[in-house]
C-alpha cells in the first residue's frame, strides 16, 4: 500500500498543512492533542473536505481538489475505528458487525465473519446490544465493524484513548494481532509514545498541522531535536531483541539485541521471540568505565553520538551501542562533570526492574516469512 | 345508560372525525419527515423561511388559515382548480377537504417533534455509517430512521390529536355538511347551536375526551417499547 497526502486546510485559526507519504504496515500519526492527527485521518476518509490538496491510496485518487475530485466516503473502502467506538445502538452486535455487508458486493465479502470473531474475541457478545458492552467490548465491536466492511485501509482514531489502563492492556494485543494476520494496512492515531513504539512500523509526527518527521519508529524516536514533540518524560529508545533464554532459578529472561545482552524479570514468551523492547531514557545511567559492584544487571557498552543540551538543567544525549541506539536523559552537572562529548566511551546501566512488561511488545512480525502466514490466514 | 347511545348521525361525526384524523396523519408524515430532516440536517438558502411557513397555521388564527386553503385550494383557486382539472382531486366542501385542513393544522406539530427527534441523532452515527458503506439514503433508512421512530410516534399523535380536534379552519374551508364534512367538533358545535342539543354535546365530548386519552396512552406504550430497543431506560 501507499498512501500519499498533501493537504490544506483551515479550521477557524488553525491551518493544517500536511503532506507525507507512507509504504503498508502500521503507520502511526503521532504528536500532541491538537496536533492536527484526527483532522488528517478524516480528510483520508473523506469527512473532511480539504480546501486543497490530494490524497492518493494505491494510485487511486480520493482527492484531487485542482481537478475536482472527491470520492464521497461511502465509496473510498475505508475503515474507521472512532474514538468513542459509535456502535449503532438500535442494532445488536451482530447487526453492527455486519453492517458494511449490505454494501459490500457478495464476491467481495470474503468469509472473513469466524476469524474476525476470533480475532478479536466477540463470539459471545453476538446478540447483545452495545448499551450492554464494556469500553473495550465495544472498541473490539468497533474494531471487527470496520474490518469486516472489507477496507483496503483501517483508519484507527485513538480506539484506546477512552478506556483505563486495564482495558487498554485488553485491546493491546488485538490489535498487534491484527497488525500481524490481517493484510489490511492501518493508520493509528495515538498521543501515547507507549502505544505508539509498541505498535508501529512507520511514525508519521505532527506537530501544529504540520508534520515534523517520518519514518521507522526508531529513527523518529531517537532524534533529539525531536523530543519537544515527542514528548521529553516519555521519550526513550526502541530496542529489537530476541529470547535467548530464561533463568527460573532467579526469574530472569535474557535478550540479545545488537547492543549487547538484557536481563529483566521473566517474560512470558518462547525463546527465540522477537520483541521490542522500549527504554526510557530517564531509566538509563552512563558511567565513564565498566562499574563492578552495580546492582543494575543490564551494563551495555557504547559511544556518546549525540548530545542536546536544553536551557534547563537536563540533557539528552543519545548512544551507539554496536549500531543500537540508546537515549539517556543526564544532568548538565553529570555530563560536565564526567566530561562528556560525541565521542566519548561510556557504559549504559540499565536497571532490570525499570524494564517491566509495559515496555515490551512483541512478537513483531517482520521479513518473508510472517508475510507467508498472513497469506495463508 | 339510554342517553349514552349514539345517534347513527352522531356515529357518523365520529368516524369521519377519525377517519379524517387518519388520513391527515397519515399523509402528513413522509412530508413531515422529509421536511423535519431538511430542518434539523439542511444548510440551504431559504431554511428560515421554510421552518416559518411550517410553522405558520400555529401562529395564524384558524379562521384565516381556512380562508387562505379556500383561495388556494377551492375550485376556483390556483392550486384546487389545476387538482380538479387535471387529476379530478377537488377538496372544497368535501370530506378531503376536511382532511387537508387537519394535516395542515397539525403539519407544525408533527414536523417539530420529528425534528427535535433528528437533532437528538449523534451525527457521528451516520458519519460511521457512511464509512462503512452506505450512502446517503441507506444511512437514512438503517441508523436515522430507526433511531427517530420515538419521535415519529409522538408527532404522528400530536397531529392525530390536533386533527381530531380541528374546528375553525376545516368549518372555514369546507363547512358543516353532516356525512361529508361535519367533524366531531362541529358535530358539538352544532347541538350547541340547536335547544334540545346538550345530551348530544356531551356525549360527543366524552367521545372525544376517550379517542385522546387513548391516543395518549398508545404513544406512551409505542415510546416505551421503542425506547427499551434502544437500551434508553
Amino acid at each position: 500500500m501507499t498512501l500519499a497526502l498533501d493537504i490544506r486546510h483551515r479550521l477557524g485559526t488553525f491551518l493544517l498543512d500536511a503532506r507525507f507519504e507512507t509504504g503498508s504496515g502500521l503507520i502511526a500519526l503521532f504528536g500532541r492533542s491538537g496536533a492536527g492527527k484526527t483532522s488528517v485521518v478524516n480528510t483520508i476518509a473523506g469527512l473532511i473536505r480539504p480546501h486543497a490538496g490530494t490524497v492518493m491510496l494505491d494510485g487511486t485518487v480520493l482527492v484531487d481538489t485542482a481537478r475536482g475530485v472527491f470520492v464521497p466516503p461511502h465509496r473510498r473502502r475505508i475503515g474507521y475505528v472512532f474514538q468513542e467506538g459509535r456502535l449503532f445502538p438500535h442494532l445488536t452486535v451482530r447487526q453492527n458487525l455486519l453492517y458494511g455487508h449490505w454494501f459490500t458486493p457478495p464476491a467481495a465479502r470474503g468469509d472473513g465473519f469466524e476469524r474476525v470473531l476470533g480475532l478479536l474475541g466477540i463470539e459471545p457478545l453476538l446478540e447483545r446490544r452495545p448499551g450492554r458492552l464494556s469500553g473495550g467490548e465495544k472498541q473490539r465491536v468497533a474494531i471487527g465493524r470496520a474490518l469486516l466492511s472489507n477496507p483496503r485501509l483501517l483508519l484507527m482514531d485513538e480506539p484506546l484513548a477512552a478506556l483505563d489502563e486495564a482495558r487498554k492492556a485488553e485491546i493491546l494485543p488485538y490489535i498487534e494481532r491484527l497488525r500481524e494476520q490481517s493484510r489490511v494496512p492501518i493508520v493509528y492515531v495515538s498521543h501515547s509514545i507507549a502505544e505508539v513504539t509498541r505498535l508501529a512500523s512507520t511514525i508519521v509526527l505532527l506537530s501544529e498541522g504540520k508534520v515534523a518527521a517520518v519514518g521507522p519508529v526508531s529513527e523518529v524516536m531517537h532524534r533529539l531535536d525531536l523530543f519537544p514533540l515527542t514528548g521529553r518524560a516519555e521519550a526513550g529508545a526502541v530496542v529489537e531483541a530476541v529470547v535467548e533464554r530464561h533463568d527460573e532459578r532467579f526469574g530472569l529472561t535474557e535478550l540479545r539485541s545488537r547492543a549487547g545482552s538484557w536481563r529483566l524479570p521473566r517474560l512470558d514468551a518462547e525463546v527465540g521471540a522477537r520483541l521490542r523492547l522500549r527504554v526510557r531514557a530517564r531509566d538509563v545511567m552512563l558511567a565513564k568505565s565498566a562499574p563492578t559492584d552495580v546492582s543494575a544487571l543490564n551494563v551495555l557498552p557504547g559511544i556518546v553520538a549525540d548530545i542536546r543540551v536544553g536551557d534547563g538543567p537536563i540533557v539528552d544525549i543519545r548512544l551507539d551501542c554496536n549500531g543500537e541506539a540508546l537515549l539517556a536523559r543526564l544532568t548538565r552537572y553529570s555530563v560536565e562533570r564526567l566530561g562528556l562529548a560525541p565521542g566519548a566511551p561510556v557504559h549504559a546501566l540499565i536497571k532490570s526492574v525499570a524494564l517491566d512488561r509495559r515496555s515490551l511488545s512483541g512478537p513483531i512480525a517482520q521479513g518473508p516469512g510472517a508475510d507467508a502466514e498472513a497469506d495463508e490466514a | 345508560m339510554e342517553w349514552m347511545a349514539l345517534s347513527p348521525e352522531e356515529w357518523t361525526a365520529v368516524k369521519l372525525s377519525l377517519r379524517v384524523a387518519v388520513v391527515a396523519t397519515l399523509f402528513s408524515l413522509p412530508f413531515g419527515i422529509a421536511i423535519a430532516m431538511a430542518l434539523a440536517r439542511g444548510r440551504f438558502w431559504g431554511r428560515s423561511l421554510l421552518n416559518g411557513l411550517v410553522l405558520m397555521p400555529l401562529i395564524l388564527p384558524p379562521v384565516v388559515t381556512g380562508y387562505l386553503l379556500l383561495i388556494v385550494f377551492g375550485r376556483k383557486g390556483l392550486v384546487g382548480g389545476f387538482l380538479a382539472d387535471q387529476l379530478g382531486i377537488v377538496f372544497s366542501f368535501r370530506w378531503t377537504g376536511a382532511a387537508l385542513a387537519c394535516g395542515v393544522m397539525g403539519f407544525p406539530l408533527l414536523v417539530r417533534a420529528i425534528r427535535l427527534s433528528i437533532e437528538a441523532v449523534d451525527a457521528r452515527l451516520e458519519e460511521a455509517a457512511g464509512t462503512l458503506g452506505a450512502d446517503r439514503i441507506w444511512v437514512f433508512l438503517t441508523v436515522t430512521l430507526p433511531l427517530i421512530v420515538p419521535g415519529i410516534i409522538a408527532g404522528m399523535i400530536l397531529c392525530f390529536a390536533k386533527a381530531m380536534g380541528e374546528f375553525g379552519a376545516t368549518i372555514t374551508f369546507v363547512s358543516n355538511i353532516p356525512g361529508e364534512t361535519q367533524t366531531l367538533p362541529s358535530a358539538i358545535y352544532t347541538f350547541t347551536q340547536v335547544p334540545g342539543g346538550d345530551s348530544g354535546a356531551l356525549r360527543l365530548t366524552l367521545v372525544s375526551v376517550a379517542i385522546s386519552m387513548l391516543a395518549l396512552v398508545a404513544s406512551e406504550l409505542m415510546a416505551r417499547s421503542a425506547n427499551r430497543r434502544l437500551d434508553i431506560e
